[in-house]
């Protein structure tokens, strides 16, 4: 038997399309650039072709109107998925977001709400600068009424957009283009509910937990693999769902470890970071911290264009493995 | 700040005496439904300001009192299988569409037993039953939903529409011509009624646009579109009636443009002659002289189709039953605590 072939994140993607559109027909996705691989590279390819262009719709460059057409479309029965190839252009689809889905079912108490998925792509590097750069989850993972989710490896990519779209409620799957070459070996697709998913502990260790969520859990990943050669044990905990968020499994983890390092790609003020170290610290007894927790963020500033800053400015794995001995107290390699 | 000269004309200017309506070949029974309609919306309005004049209702209230004819004409063309949305001055377009007293009433008290299950207040109405699918206040914002409501009758396959009910100050939003951009380039089956009242909450349309003819938006985005006197309500359903078989019909979107005047202020029962810049006394009186319930039955008087003292008698049931609705509302239970957290997500943990 040959070993089973691995999937890409972005094709993980595609696949949970193919199976959401194939086996739903209440599913259909419409945004900017959902027929080009220049907006979405490979995780939408062919759909148009093989479910039409009824049902995959390119729109116009109007992400406030798309984003509420497809609001109103679930209220009528339908599960949309809407693509924001950039989270940064998302913005201006705020309104709908935030006012029309996320609270619909509690303003009109409970007899209707939105079963949209609102697809955010994360786009960054590669001198892209300010505005084609940013993570904003944490904006997100505020509103009550909203589900957050973000995907770190291909299985979730897959797996949250299937559970993302099923869900009754809206929901804002954050993809993130860094990830797209990411590969697992994926089984038949299961629908599992979405209000069941929650952090899960990726690596287990008895030294210090690392909490991250999208890229940021891959970069615990590696920071992890990386302390572990020289006899750190680390536990990572990837957060996959932001909003509600759960945070039992980290505090858990840091009563076990007694050490905290929360990576985000996002800034560190009134951010994700701070949310997961807020829940942890007010869990009873400190949370277990030994030792102060730390945040490895982005420094508080835009998205710089020039590679020479660009290079200094998104955290790296060892960024990760440096905060963690600076946690630990140990010398600094 | 620059003023700009009117397009709409004698349309927008109440100092023009408005025609008498026309009823002859009108079925007697249509005519006296448009007249109770109108008559039913009016007093469930002042019975509202009452309402918040009395101090029982805090939540914002903005009253279609002078705009009857609107919601009443087009809602002679929908099914209920339609899907019509709305903003934040909308108990005439639930009312009209045959909407729930009790429950409107109810959720103005904040009770359990609204429309809303007393979460919504007056800016949050639900009513799917007769079509009515929501309205929310902040401006513009349904119109993109019903772009999808649209969307989806379309998916589904059958001629049933969506509607859009908005103001002028709306036009001013980008939204709303991403909205017509998309329902255009998609030709998808909404009719956007846009009820033209010349003011936004305050300021005068002419010291917001450079036209306070809204159709322009229309005709740019390639949308059929018609004009109308939003105070009468013969030439609205007329309007609404061929506008609504385009749509149907699977011709694309339309655009009804209803030139109205509310009597009230944006928000409460007062007048509102003072905040309003050129919204004077004078223009008001003028303006009420157009009175769209006025108008009609002054002409099926006239007809001879109704008497003195049928509209008395109409005028007593319509208030007894909007009595009813109060005092049941009054009587009803507010929301359980339980309600705070129950309905943010569908789905529980």
């Amino acid at each position: 038997m040959s070993a089973p072939t691995e999937t890409g994140y972005g094709e993980a993607i595609c696949e949970a399309f193919e199976y959401l559109l194939g086996n739903h027909p209440e599913t259909f996705a419409i945004g900017q650039g959902v027929w080009s691989p220049w907006y979405v590279g490979n995780s939408m390819t062919g759909l148009d072709e093989k479910f039409g262009r009824h049902r995959v719709i390119d729109t116009p460059v109007s992400e406030l109107a798309c984003t509420g057409a497809a609001i109103g479309a679930a209220l009528c029965g339908y599960r949309p998925i809407v693509i924001h190839p950039r989270m940064d252009f998302m913005l201006l689809a705020v309104d709908q977001v935030v006012n029309q889905a996320a609270k619909w079912s509690h303003m009109f108490g409970g007899q209707n709400a939105p079963a949209v998925t609102i697809r955010a792509i994360i786009n960054r590097g590669g001198e892209q600068g300010a505005q084609h750069s940013q993570a904003l989850h944490a904006w997100f993972a505020h509103v009550p009424g909203l589900r957050v989710v973000m995907p770190a490896t291909a299985e979730d990519a897959r797996d949250l957009l299937v559970a993302a779209v099923l869900s009754g409620d809206p929901v804002m799957y954050i993809d993130d283009r860094w990830l797209y070459g990411r590969k697992s070996a994926l089984g038949p697709v299961v629908p599992r509910p979405l209000a069941a998913e929650g952090p899960r502990v990726r690596r287990s260790g008895r030294d210090v937990t690392l909490a991250g969520a999208g890229y940021a859990a891959w970069l615990c990943e590696e920071a992890a693999r990386a302390l572990a050669t020289d006899g750190v044990d680390a536990e990572v905990v990837d957060i996959r769902v932001l909003n509600p968020f759960d945070p039992a499994a980290i505090v858990a983890s840091v009563r076990k470890t007694g050490a905290l390092c929360v990576v985000d790609g996002g800034w560190a003020p009134a951010g994700f970071a701070a949310e997961v170290i807020a829940a942890v610290a007010e869990s009873g007894g400190s949370g277990g911290l030994r030792r102060p927790p730390v945040r490895v963020t982005l420094p508080f500033a835009p998205a710089p264009a020039s590679r020479a800053l660009e290079s200094d400015y998104y955290p790296t794995a060892a960024a990760v493995v440096a905060a963690v001995r600076g946690l630990l107290g140990q010398p600094a390699r | 700040m620059t003023e700009f000269k009117s397009a709409l004309g004698a349309l927008a200017d109440p100092g023009v005496p408005a025609a008498a309506l026309d009823v002859t070949g009108l079925d007697p029974a249509v005519a006296v439904a448009y007249l109770r309609g109108m008559l039913a919306i009016r007093c469930a309005e002042e019975a509202i300001g009452t309402l918040v004049e009395e101090g029982l209702a805090k939540t914002p209230c903005h009253l279609a009192i002078g705009q009857e004819a609107v919601a009443v004409g087009v809602s002679a063309s929908l099914r209920t299988s339609d899907r019509v949305f709305g903003g934040h001055r909308s108990h005439a377009h639930l009312l009209a569409l045959g909407g729930d007293l009790d429950g409107l009433f109810a959720e103005i008290l904040g009770k359990a037993s609204g429309l809303s299950r007393g979460m919504g207040g007056s800016m949050h109405l639900y009513a799917p039953e007769v079509g009515f699918h929501g309205c929310v206040p902040l401006v513009g914002a349904t119109i993109p939903i019903a772009v999808g409501a649209a969307l989806a009758c379309r998916l589904d396959g059958g001629d049933a529409v969506a509607v859009s009910y908005f103001g002028d100050g709306a036009a001013e939003e980008g939204v709303f011509h991403e909205s017509l951009n998309l329902a255009a380039s998609q030709r998808l089956p909404v009719l956007f009624v846009c009820e033209n009242n010349l003011y936004s909450s305050h300021l005068d349309i002419l010291l917001r646009q450079p036209s306070d003819r809204i159709a322009r938006f229309a005709d740019a985005h390639a949308i059929r579109a018609l004009t109308v006197d939003g105070n009468d309500v013969l030439a609205v359903a007329a309007a609404a009636a061929e506008l609504v078989a385009h749509v149907r019909a699977g011709g694309g979107p339309a655009f009804l443009e209803a030139v109205t005047y509310r009597h009230r202020g944006h928000v409460g029962p007062k007048d509102d002659v003072d905040v309003g810049v050129r919204r004077t006394m004078d223009e008001l009186t003028l303006w009420k002289r157009r009175d769209p319930i006025e108008r009609l039955a002054a002409a099926l008087r006239a007809a001879a189709l109704v008497t003195g003292d049928t509209l008395e008698a109409m005028h007593a049931q319509v208030r007894a039953r909007i009595r009813d609705a109060r005092a049941r509302a009054e009587a009803a239970p507010y929301p359980e605590p339980a309600a705070l957290l129950a309905a943010v997500y569908r789905e529980r943990r």
